[in-house]
C-alpha cells in the first residue's frame, strides 16, 4: 500500500522501509522549538530526567514571543528562566528580544526548518512548517522536554485528508481564506488526529506566504499537521533562507485517503470566521453591519512581508474609522525593517494606526491589545475561542489581511470592494 | 487503578483557553494554575470541585494552544479522570505525558450528566454510573501508552528504559 508524504517522512526518521496509519513509531527529530510560555514547563520537566544534557544544541529553537518585552514581572521571570537555561547548555538557537519574532514567522525565515525534517514544538501552530514540505506537529512541554533530552519523540502514524487545489484566487483572496473555507467545511474536529495533505495543479498560484497561513491553521481543524509539496516556489525559498539540504517526499500514486476534497480558488470569497469557533464561517456578502472596536493585523497566521504589504495597500490615503483602534505587528524583527523600508510604516501611522514590535500579544490576550466585555475585534490571528483576546464578553472575529485593513477603514466588518478597491 | 467522584459536564469543542485561560499563563505552579481552572466557562467549578471528581465532556475536548497548563491545571484541581467522546490530539498527548487519566468513550460522554456519581476502572476500561446504574466500556489504551501511563507520566517512561 502506498504512503502519504505525512507517512514517507515519518517512515525515514523512524528508520523504517514504510508505515501504515496507526502504527506507533518512535521518530528523530530533526528541530524541537520551544516559547516563553511552553519552555519554562519543559525546563522543569527535564529536570527529572536521569540525563540531564540536550542531544543537540543546535538543533533547538527557543523563541521568547508571547509576552515579550515581557509585559509583567511573572513573565518576566519565565524569560530569565530560558535565558539561563540556554546559556548553560549553550542552545544555538535562542532568540530573544533583538533577535525575537513570532516563533512560526522567525523559524523558516532563519532557515532552521527544511523540506523534509521533522520538528516537535511546544506550540500548536508548530504544524505551519507543513508549508516547506516538512513534518511538523504542535506538542506540550513534557513531549518538548523528552525531545531535547532523546532527540526522538513518539507519534501514532496518521491518516490523511486530500485537499486537491485547483484556479486560480481573485484578487485580495489569500491563504487565509483558504483555511477558513476549509476549516467552515469540514469543522474544527474534521481532521482530528489526520495529515492535511495539499495537492493539486492551484498550489503554485499559492505564494509561499499563502502556504504558511494554510499549514499554521491546519490544527484548527484538529489536525495533527498540514502539508503541502514541494515545487520550485518551495525550493526558492528554501535557498534563499537556508544552507541545510533538503528532502522532497511526495505521496505515492495509491497513497490512501479517509476523504478527498477539491478546492476551487476561483470561487472563493473573502471569508470570515465569527465567535466562537474558527468554523463559524461566513464569506463577506453573508457577514452583515458588525461594528468593530479594534482590528489587529499580524501573528503566526498573518505578520510576514505580504500580509503587511496588502494591508498598507489598502490602508494608504486612508484614516483608521473614529473610534477603532488598530494594531499592527510585523511577525519578526526583518518584516519590521522590511516595513520601515518600503514605507509601510509611515503609511499605518499616517492612518491613524499603531505598530507593535514583534509579539503574539493581543492574538492569546497576553498584552499589546486586551479588550474589555463587549468589545468586538477583527483579527488576523488564528482562533476567536471565547475570552481568547481579553474579557469572557469580547468578540474575535477571524480574517485575512485585506479584510481587516478594510475593517480599520470603515469601522465594521468589510472587504476591500467596499472601499472601491 | 480506580476512580470514584462527582460529575462535571461540559458541551462540544472545551478549548485549552477556557481550561485555563492565556492572562495566567505567566505562572507554571500547577496549585497556582488550579485555581482558574475553567474559570472562563464554568465560574464556580473551583469552588465545587472536590479531590478525585471527574470531568465529562462532548467531542474535541481540549482543542486549541498545546498549553500543558491546561492537563496541569485539571489534575491539580483534583479531577482523577477526564471522559470525553474525543480529544484533541495535543490534550491527548499532554494528559498521557502527565499522568492524567483520560478515556474515550462516545456512550458514557453522552448519557452521563453533571452531578452523577461515577466510577472507573482504568485496567478494564469500565465506567460504572452510580446515580443510573448504567455501565460503559471506554477505549483501551494501545500497549505502549498504558506503559506510559503505568509509569505516570512520559519522563519515568524513558528513565525507567534507559
Amino acid at each position: 500500500m502506498g504512503m502519504t508524504m505525512t507517512q514517507k517522512i515519518l517512515a525515514a526518521h523512524a528508520g523504517l522501509d514504510s508505515v501504515q496509519a496507526g502504527q506507533l513509531i518512535e521518530a528523530d527529530l530533526d528541530l524541537v522549538l520551544g516559547n516563553d510560555v511552553t519552555t519554562p514547563v519543559a525546563i522543569h520537566e527535564m529536570e527529572k530526567f536521569n540525563k540531564k544534557e540536550v542531544f543537540d544544541k543546535t538543533k533547538i529553537a527557543l523563541v521568547m514571543d508571547h509576552f515579550t518585552p515581557n509585559k509583567d514581572i511573572k513573565s518576566a521571570e519565565h524569560c530569565k528562566c530560558v535565558r539561563q537555561f540556554s546559556a548553560a547548555n549553550e542552545i544555538k538557537n535562542f532568540f530573544d528580544v533583538g533577535s525575537m519574532g513570532i516563533e512560526h514567522a522567525l523559524l523558516p525565515e532563519k532557515g532552521l526548518i527544511v523540506a523534509g525534517e521533522t520538528c516537535i514544538g511546544a506550540d500548536s501552530h508548530t504544524c505551519t512548517y507543513g508549508a516547506l514540505g516538512a513534518f511538523s506537529t504542535g506538542v506540550g512541554s513534557t513531549d518538548m522536554a523528552a525531545g531535547m533530552v532523546t532527540g526522538k519523540a513518539w507519534f501514532k502514524v496518521p491518516s490523511a485528508i486530500k485537499f486537491n487545489i485547483v484556479g486560480e484566487k481573485a484578487p485580495y483572496i489569500s491563504g487565509k481564506d483558504v483555511i477558513l473555507h476549509i476549516i467552515g467545511m469540514i469543522g474544527v474536529d474534521g481532521a482530528l488526529y489526520k495529515s492535511m495533505e495539499f495537492v493539486g495543479d492551484g498550489i503554485k498560484n499559492l505564494t509561499m506566504d499563502d502556504r504558511f497561513t494554510i499549514a499554521n491553521m491546519a490544527i484548527e481543524a484538529g489536525a495533527k499537521n498540514g502539508i503541502f509539496p514541494v515545487d520550485e516556489l518551495t525550493e526558492e525559498y528554501i535557498k534563499e533562507h537556508s544552507d541545510k539540504p533538503y528532502t522532497k517526499y511526495e505521496a505515492d500514486a495509491d497513497a490512501e485517503y479517509d476523504e478527498e476534497y477539491t478546492i476551487d480558488l476561483s470561487t472563493l470569497k473573502p471569508t470570515v470566521a465569527f465567535p466562537h469557533l474558527p468554523e463559524n464561517t461566513k464569506t463577506i456578502d453573508e457577514v452583515g453591519d458588525i461594528k468593530i472596536d479594534q482590528v489587529v493585523i499580524g501573528s503566526c497566521t498573518n505578520g510576514r512581508i505580504s500580509d503587511m504589504r496588502i494591508a498598507a495597500e489598502i490602508i494608504k490615503g486612508r484614516k483608521v474609522a473614529d473610534g477603532v483602534r488598530v494594531i499592527v505587528i510585523p511577525g519578526t524583527q526583518a518584516v519590521y525593517l522590511q516595513c520601515i523600508k518600503e514605507g509601510l510604516m509611515t503609511i499605518f501611522v499616517e492612518a491613524g494606526a499603531v505598530v507593535s514590535t514583534p509579539t503574539c500579544g493581543p492574538c492569546l490576550g497576553g498584552h499589546m491589545g486586551v479588550m474589555a466585555a463587549g468589545e468586538r475585534a477583527v483579527s488576523t490571528t488564528n482562533r476567536n475561542f471565547v475570552g481568547r483576546m481579553g474579557h469572557v464578553d469580547s468578540e474575535v472575529y477571524l480574517a485575512s489581511p485585506a479584510v481587516a485593513a478594510a475593517s480599520a477603514i470603515t469601522g465594521k466588518i468589510s472587504s476591500p470592494a467596499e472601499l472601491g478597491l | 487503578m480506580k476512580a470514584h467522584g462527582t460529575v462535571h459536564k461540559y458541551g462540544d469543542n472545551v478549548d485549552t483557553d477556557v481550561i485555563i485561560p492565556a492572562r495566567y499563563l505567566n505562572s507554571s505552579d500547577p496549585a497556582e494554575l488550579a485555581k482558574s481552572c475553567m474559570e472562563d466557562i464554568d465560574k464556580d467549578f473551583v469552588k465545587r470541585v472536590k479531590p478525585g471528581d471527574i470531568m465529562v465532556a462532548r467531542k474535541n475536548f481540549g482543542c486549541g494552544s498545546s498549553r500543558e497548563h491546561a492537563p496541569i491545571a485539571i489534575k491539580a484541581s483534583g479531577i482523577s479522570c477526564v471522559i470525553a467522546e474525543t480529544f484533541a490530539r495535543i490534550f491527548y498527548r499532554n494528559s498521557i505525558n502527565i499522568g492524567l487519566p483520560i478515556i474515550e468513550c462516545p456512550e458514557a460522554a453522552e448519557a452521563i450528566e453533571a452531578g452523577d456519581e461515577v466510577e472507573i476502572d482504568f485496567d478494564s476500561g469500565i465506567i460504572y454510573d452510580v446515580t443510573k446504574g448504567t455501565q460503559y466500556k471506554g477505549q483501551a489504551f494501545p500497549p505502549f501508552m498504558q506503559e506510559i501511563i503505568k509509569s505516570e507520566g512520559l519522563i519515568n517512561y524513558i528513565n525507567s528504559k534507559n
